[in-house]
């Protein structure tokens, strides 16, 4: 059985699990109930999550989907109309000053001092935690070179191209070196090499032991790179698990692709009269899909295609996506997702 | 201590980003300059002689000017740009993060302030001035306009509007305060206004340092001035927590 509880720091393993057995999931930061109106707008219906230490989870919706409020009432931009918050065993709503020395945050839209360079907006950052200078100035030069940011010398921030806002803004978020990072829409808008360093440099975190809270409508980013993940849509939680929880739980279609050396046709309406447990239908270059809600068994279809002497090139697995699941389960399109989002953008 | 550093940061940043930029300086300037050049032409001989009289309106018009917009347009602006967001999710206490943004502007009004005097040294006699009591009432009228400033930008959104709101209230202070025109002298109707107004306080205990013609109590113009600033802070405080922290 398992019971989440808040944890007041980071026990060691071997205390996580109680005398009659039970184990702790030691979740950072845990809410319950949290809800936000704007007048009639109701942006967050009561969500609730917990999120273990040193993992990165990811809020996974569409536009409007309440991902940015969620991110401002954990942080401290916005305050709940209900519910709890606890940070590291902090009380979020009571104590928030508190809870901030402990966190990063990443916004989604830049917002550094444009007149400034990189070096000063990140020595800045860091003086609003209390770092004293000569601490200030070594972590800046050392996070400008892991970034590739050394060489824009006085480049004021306002003369960045977008990829190099949004390094410099994440690099201004852990130059405190917070225990937890929220990121909101981290690789949204810009370009795909920035946007792949960023997804590494957020495993690299993960690595160091930070708890990493992202939003994102990338479908395969969350998949990549989170433990685990909530869909979240109309500001209400729809699912949330492990990656492998939803995958198992809600692909629950098991499909088999064959690929045969001649074509499917003729075949397909036989093999469906011999095995009516399955859903067989046609694929393109001579492919057909089997599916069911039980693992569909390889031999006997193999065995009945070889006595009919039609020899099989190929056969394979296909494992559901999450955007497979995501799709399933709230019913929007992932390229609906995305198309939104652009439109936005614009 | 920590705190400490961050409120230092935030000082030095608007000083450097806003203060001594030539526009702001140019603009906490002009207005007393052109008044001085105006007085001049019109009698250049009385000038001179005049220029200790004028000193004190000269001071606070500098003070006005270069206090109350500062801050309404920087922070509407650091609010547009989103960057008024880091200092609410910096790990201090939002008073100590307002006291840090006033304070910059509370002291680059001190210094325009000082501006005109510096020039009435070359042209006139200004010995027999109380330096201290002129400090204090300059630093009391910058920390009243100043807050007044903040009071403007917690209260509009966009940067014209923070313009429009601080005009409307520094023109009218200009002419009721007792600047250029003593309050005496203004039709009966509009004194009562004038006692409304801080800068009128501010003004008198000037007059006093530096003509000796104050017509309220010193102590009495200064706990006007305290109890203005504290009510106009509690306010600001008040509406950033219930406004910006949505
Ligand atoms: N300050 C606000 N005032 C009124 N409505 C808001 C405000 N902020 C967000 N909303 C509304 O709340 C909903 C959720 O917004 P948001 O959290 O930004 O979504 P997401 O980040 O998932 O795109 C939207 O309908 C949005 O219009
Ligand atoms: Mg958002």
């Amino acid at each position: 059985m398992l019971k989440i509880i808040p944890s007041k720091q980071n026990l060691p393993a071997k205390d996580r699990k109680t005398k009659n057995g039970e184990r702790f999931i030691m979740s950072i930061i845990s809410v319950t109930g949290l809800k936000k109106a704007y007048g009639a707008i109701i942006a967050v219906d009561g969500i609730s999550l917990d999120i273990e230490k040193g993992q990165i989870f990811g809020l996974l919706g569409p536009n409007g989907a309440g991902k940015t409020t969620t991110i401002n009432m954990l942080t401290g931009l916005a305050r709940p109309t209900a519910g709890k918050i606890f940070v590291d065993g902090i009380d979020g709503i009571k104590n928030i000053k508190k809870v901030q020395r402990i966190i990063g945050i990443v916004p989604d839209e830049s917002n550094l001092y444009d007149e400034m360079d990189g070096f000063d907006n990140l020595c800045f950052c860091a003086s609003l935690y209390g770092i004293k200078k000569a601490e200030r100035e070594k972590r800046a030069n050392k996070l400008l070179e892991i970034f590739g940011l050394k060489n824009t010398g006085k480049r004021p921030f306002r003369a960045y191209s977008k990829g190099m806002r949004r390094k410099l803004t994440i690099a201004a978020g852990i130059i405190h070196h917070p225990e937890i990072l929220f990121l909101d829409e981290p690789t949204t808008g810009i370009d795909v090499e920035s946007a792949r360093q960023i997804r590494s440099l957020i495993l690299d975190m993960k690595r160091q032991g930070t708890t990493v809270f992202l939003t994102t409508h990338y479908i395969e980013e969350a998949e990549r790179l989170c433990d685990t993940v909530a869909f979240i849509v109309d500001g209400k939680i729809i699912k949330k698990g492990t990656i492998d929880e939803l995958m198992e739980n809600e692909g629950n279609e098991h499909i088999l692709k064959l690929t045969l050396e001649g074509s499917v046709n003729g075949i397909i309406s036989d093999l469906q009269l011999n095995f009516p447990n399955f859903r067989i239908k046609p694929g393109g270059n001579n492919s057909c899909f089997i599916s069911s809600v039980e693992r569909p068994s390889l031999l006997p279809i193999l065995q009945y295609l070889d006595k009919k002497g039609i020899s099989v090139y190929e056969a394979r697995e296909i494992r559901p996506s999450l955007e497979d699941v995501f799709v399933k389960v709230t019913g929007i399109e992932a390229a609906e997702l995305k198309r939104e989002k652009e439109g936005v953008r614009k | 201590m920590n705190a400490w550093i961050a409120y230092w940061n935030i000082l030095k940043k608007d000083i450097r980003n806003y203060y001594l930029k030539p526009p702001n300086i140019s603009w906490g300037i002009i207005f007393p300059l052109s008044w001085t050049l105006m007085q001049f032409i019109r009698t250049p001989q009385a000038g001179a002689a005049e220029a200790k009289q004028l000193l004190p309106g000269l001071m606070s018009m500098s003070v006005l000017f270069g206090t109350t917009s500062m801050l309404a347009v920087t922070i509407t602006f650091e609010r547009r740009g989103r960057s008024f967001d880091r200092l609410l999710l910096a790990p201090i206490s939002i008073t100590a993060m307002v006291l840090a943004k006033i304070s910059g502007a509370v002291l680059f009004g001190v210094v325009m302030a000082f501006l005109p005097a510096l020039l009435a040294a070359f042209i006139t006699d200004l010995s027999g001035i109380s330096w201290g009591m002129g400090i204090i009432s300059v630093l009391l009228m910058s920390i009243t306009s100043t807050l007044l400033g903040l009071a403007i930008a917690v209260s509009s959104k966009e940067v014209f509007e923070a313009q429009t709101y601080s005009n409307f209230f520094r023109f009218p202070m200009l002419f009721l305060s007792g600047l250029f025109i003593p309050i005496d002298n203004l039709p009966v109707f509009l004194q009562p206004i004038s006692y409304c107004l801080p800068l009128t306080y501010g003004v008198d205990i000037l007059n006093k340092a530096i003509t000796n013609t104050g017509i309220m109590n010193v102590w009495f113009d200064c706990l006007v001035l305290i109890g203005i600033s504290i009510l106009l802070f509690c306010f600001c405080l008040w509406n950033i927590k219930k406004k910006w922290i949505l």
